[in-house]
């Protein structure tokens, strides 16, 4: 089992190969859909973003509103595959890895290839499991989007497999019969 | 004649849906635990143990077991000799959803429109389907519905030529096409026959039935068995990751059709397949 840990270097991504299971520590951000649209569209305008993304973690969830006494509530993985149209950018910018659940398009394994990154995979559907290794949570941006605003996690044992790695090795599509890339 | 109070109903589908939210059902709890006893791939294998380890934790913590809380859809079977008094019956399922999704603290996933795409805030409305049956009782089953698998949901207007060899092509398609994206393991709701809404309906209904009832029809039942095992060779694996627990169960509906249809449907449900079925 491997630890990660943010901020990552490239020498951190290129030791991680396709089917390695890892646990995440400390922070990650986390981040859906019209959290990913908003950033996406400040670097556009020619504005940064609301954190320094270097070597970050961004989860794609939604979570739960808190119950009372619970710092988050249940909260799993979403489908990434609806933030394929914004990644490529944010990897352009240093994003280093993202974890979600299911597939990424071609665009994004491509600039995970180019600027070296990692998609890694979590349980969909545990989200009681997963917010139990959530430690700590902050809004930092777009509190009007509710469960979609942008939060900064800590999270301990973190679990996840390297679904995607940096040299384009898919745990997705080996399944239909695609080559490994071990270079 | 039996009356009902629309405020019984209301209460009824509060705590369906605050139940069906937190604790997933025993007979998919056990297929979830037979499977991670056969599963092969290691990696699979820890996937199975955590989604297991977070239906425990979901009822100790009392927190949704996933944070897709759904779209509700509401199955009711309204007994013919039923009035129901003090207001009108889909009113009644809405509030209770609005109560119990306040009160469990889950997330509100529905949106006013499919194109303005305002979230209503409360989580209504349910999607509500309702069938007259005999007697004096009310039945209300509710699925809260996740995305995930919903989405990855296909409906076919077959040839009768293409026949059961057809039906059976389509569901591994359905499977396959879907991949890791509804939370497998999964169980595959198939309906075949009726016509276009009828075997959507009917697909839907299938995920309703315990993955440990085989169709009382034999050949159906066989047909279930016969693509379980067809499914899992597919070799998807939990969460797509590879491994032989691609579903927990195949159910198959039937209805008679058209002689120029053969309509097939299959709805994917996720392994938080979260069903309550309740009798007033
Ligand atoms: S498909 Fe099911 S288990 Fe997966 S995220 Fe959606 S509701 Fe949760």
């Amino acid at each position: 089992m491997k630890l990660l840990r943010a901020p990552l270097q490239i020498e951190d991504i290129m030791e991680l190969s396709m089917g390695d299971e890892v646990l995440v520590q400390g922070s990650i951000y986390a981040a859906r859909d019209a959290a990913h649209k908003n950033m996406v569209q400040s670097l556009e305008n020619g504005e940064g973003l609301p954190f320094d993304i270097e070597g970050q973690i961004i989860y794609y969830v939604g979570p739960c509103p808190a119950p009372p006494g619970k710092i988050i509530g249940s909260a799993g993985p979403t489908t990434s595959g609806r933030m394929d149209t914004y990644a490529h950018l944010l990897i352009a910018k240093g994003l280093k890895a993202m974890i979600g659940k299911g597939p990424r398009d071609q665009n994004v394994i491509e600039a995970m290839k180019k600027y070296g990154a990692v998609y890694l995979a979590t349980v969909g559907g545990a989200g009681a499991y997963l917010a139990r290794c959530i430690k700590d949570v902050e809004t930092i941006a777009y509190p009007e989007l509710g469960p979609e605003s942008l939060l900064k996690m800590e999270v301990q044992d973190f679990p996840c497999v390297v679904a995607i790695d940096a040299r384009g090795n898919d745990i997705y599509r080996l399944e239909k019969g695609a080559e490994v890339a071990d270079d | 004649m039996r009356q009902i109070d629309v405020k019984q109903i209301t209460q009824t589908v509060k705590e369906a849906v605050m139940q069906a939210n937190i604790s997933l059902p025993p007979d998919i709890i056990q297929a979830l635990q037979e499977a991670s006893d056969k599963e092969s791939s290691p990696s699979a294998r820890r996937f199975l143990k955590i989604i297991l380890e977070n239906t425990e934790l979901a009822v100790q913590e009392n927190m949704a077991l996933c944070q897709d809380t759904g779209m509700v859809v509401v199955d009711v079977e309204l007994g013919q000799e039923v009035i129901i008094q003090g207001g009108y019956l889909n009113e009644a399922i809405n509030l209770g959803i609005r109560e119990g999704y306040q009160q469990g603290f889950f997330r509100k996933s529905v949106v006013n429109d499919p194109f303005q795409r305002i979230n209503t805030g409360d989580n209504t409305p349910a999607i509500v389907h309702c069938n007259l049956a005999e007697g004096d009782k009310l039945r209300i089953t509710v699925l809260p519905k996740g995305a995930g698998s919903e989405n990855m949901g296909q409906l076919s207007m077959l040839k009768p030529a293409q026949g059961i060899n057809g039906v059976k092509d389509f569901i591994l398609k359905v499977v396959r096409d879907a991949g890791g994206n509804p939370c497998p393991p999964i169980i595959a709701g198939v309906g075949v026959g009726g016509n276009m809404e009828k075997a959507a309906l009917l697909a839907k209904r299938a995920l309703l039935r315990p993955v440990n009832i085989r169709n009382s029809r034999n050949d159906l039942a066989r047909l279930e068995e016969e693509m379980l095992k067809a499914v899992n060779e597919l070799g998807i694996g939990p969460q797509g990751m590879g491994g032989n627990t691609t579903a927990l169960a195949v159910n198959i509906e039937v209805y008679p059709t058209h002689i120029a249809s053969l309509p097939v449907a299959v709805n994917l449900g996720c392994h938080s397949t979260r069903r309550v079925s309740v009798e007033i």
